[in-house]
């Protein structure tokens, strides 16, 4: 076992056994807290597969607002400060079976595809990807139409966020 | 890098699968988007994964993770803003009380 692996199998511990409990937790704090111990074990996987922007990223937007913003929704939207009753419906076990049928049929695909197992390339001496993600996302021969159209997609969010919640004029 | 691509692909099946759970299973709405943001972040170490194990010189898996990471927090933004509106008129954040369209 490489280094790299054992930082792996750590890491993919931490997020399955988080993400379980995100989705199984009774207190729906507890649930958001949970969700960024995944959230960061998810940075570390990009951190290992070399894409440190990606890992930042995920930190600051994931980390920083989106995981605070669900927080903060769990307050606004509770009465009291713990939920009573099961937080499963009753069809809970419909979903498991579901779930684990869907993780069986994508590892059946996945294992009959030639490519599974395949191998990282090392990254060529001098070859900065930073560099690279950064100009194609402002190139107009790449990524220039996508990015700006995520621009406008932000600012419709935003606006249409902060008229939803508003409270209605009476 | 000695990991084999199918440790990240197994990985990210598991997560998503779990964050299909919660979105089927939950009662709360704030926790089926929870679910949501899971199966989102499978998807987001699938994209990065198929970049590293693939073409590093083109960077469109990574460009494309950046854009799910824009739709996301759009996704959440106005998720959250719903469900403090539904809130706001009938007080409950329970997925199956919401059945004003159901007859």
């Amino acid at each position: 076992m490489t280094p790299d692996q054992v930082i792996f199998i750590l890491c993919a511990a931490v997020i399955v056994v988080t993400a379980i409990m995100v989705v199984t937790s009774p207190n729906l704090i507890h649930a958001a807290l949970w969700l960024i111990a995944t959230l960061f074990g998810v940075a570390i996987l990009y951190a290992l597969l070399q894409a440190g922007f990606l890992a930042l990223v995920q930190v600051v937007i994931y980390i920083g607002a989106i995981a605070i913003l669900f927080i903060f929704a769990v307050m606004l939207t509770r009465r009291e400060m713990r939920d009573k009753g099961p937080q499963l419906n009753k069809n809970w076990a419909l979903a498991a079976i579901l779930a684990v049928l869907t993780f069986g049929g994508l590892f059946y695909i996945l294992s009959g595809w030639s490519g599974f197992s395949g191998k990282a390339a090392e990254i060529p001496a001098g070859m900065d990807t930073l560099r690279n993600l950064g100009f194609a996302l402002v190139s107009p021969d790449a990524y220039l139409l996508p990015f700006e159209v995520a621009s406008i997609l932000l600012l419709a969010a935003l606006i249409g966020a902060i008229y939803i919640a508003s409270a209605s004029k009476k | 890098m000695s990991i084999p691509l199918s440790w990240y692909l197994i990985l990210s099946a598991a997560l998503f699968s779990i964050g299909l759970f919660g979105v089927l299973a939950r009662k709360n709405a704030v926790a089926i988007l929870l679910g949501i943001e899971l199966m989102l972040n499978a998807v987001n170490i699938n994209l990065v994964s198929f970049w590293r194990y693939g073409n590093i010189a083109s960077i469109s898996g990574q460009v494309f993770a950046i854009i799910v990471f824009a739709v996301a927090a759009a996704e959440v933004a106005v998720g959250l803003a719903l469900i403090i509106s539904v809130y706001r008129r009938r007080t409950t954040v329970i997925a199956n009380d919401l059945d004003l369209l159901k007859w």
